[in-house]
């Protein structure tokens, strides 16, 4: 699955128009302890937070992450999506609450991370 | 053995906006010399943690980072308040974050086991009072 794929999965909206959304999905993600997503983050992988400052781009960004998704229609601060732009980190704002992102991920075959 | 690079990088206490800036940038400067995504991953991973570290625990502190043909060193070196029991502090969970830190994300007590689980050695120095040195390094074969 690309990103692209995944924004229209979700029903979420761009928030980073000048990333890569051919970038390919690994496996899908849902945390807001952002030391525990250091511990236990994967590259290329959708994750799902309701932080939204500008560590979590930089978390995303360190584990290479494809996206990070933001539910419930809670807004990213603008100087956190600069920064997502400049990393080129996807952020997609999607309605839907994480229970319902994960949901629609692992439906459409989108892996969890590997156990390790 | 011949150092092929050498950067210095003051990281602030407090300063929670900029964290991670000096990751991204060693981040980025190691792939420009080729290091391998492995290894990159590991130094990323522990190089954030330890610059958090800074941020969330110290008064304040350099990170330095040592490149040499056999391996990459990360030195982690900061003015106080020191640890006073180095063991606790390196039990997964165990956290003296502050509220700040938390409301973050921050202070789930992973920092130290993780970096320690991503070098290839790992040492903590610390003296109330005086600061705490990190010294870790990454083989590259």
């Amino acid at each position: 699955m690309t990103v692209k794929e995944l924004c229209e999965l979700i029903e979420a909206k761009d928030m980073t128009p000048e990333t890569d959304k051919s970038v390919e999905v690994s496996c899908g993600y849902t945390c807001d302890l952002l030391s525990w997503v250091m511990a236990h983050g994967a590259a290329g992988m959708a994750w799902v937070t309701v932080q939204t400052h500008m560590n979590v781009i930089a978390v995303a960004s360190l584990m290479e992450m494809a996206a990070v998704i933001i539910p419930e229609g809670i807004e990213m601060e603008g100087p956190s999506l600069e920064k997502a732009n400049d990393e080129g980190i996807c952020v997609l704002q999607t309605g839907l609450t994480a229970y319902e992102i994960c949901a629609r991920l692992a439906a459409a075959g989108l892996p969890g991370k590997s156990r390790d | 053995m011949a150092i092929i690079l050498e950067k210095s990088f003051p990281v602030e206490a407090g300063a929670y906006t900029t964290a991670g800036e000096a990751s991204t940038t060693i981040k980025r400067t190691l792939k420009q010399l080729g290091i391998s995504a492995e290894v990159l991953r590991h130094v990323s991973v522990a190089c954030y943690e330890v610059e958090l570290n800074l941020v969330i625990h110290s008064l304040g502190g350099t990170l330095t980072l040592l490149v040499d043909p056999e391996k990459v060193t990360l030195i982690s070196k900061d003015v106080g308040p020191g640890i006073p029991d180095i063991e606790k502090a390196m039990t997964e969970g165990f956290s003296t974050a502050s509220a700040e830190a938390r409301t973050l994300g921050f202070g789930a007590g992973m920092g130290l086991p993780n970096m320690k689980r991503n070098a290839t050695e790992f040492d903590i120095q610390s003296e109330v009072g005086v600061g705490t040195t990190i010294t870790m390094s990454f083989a590259l074969t």
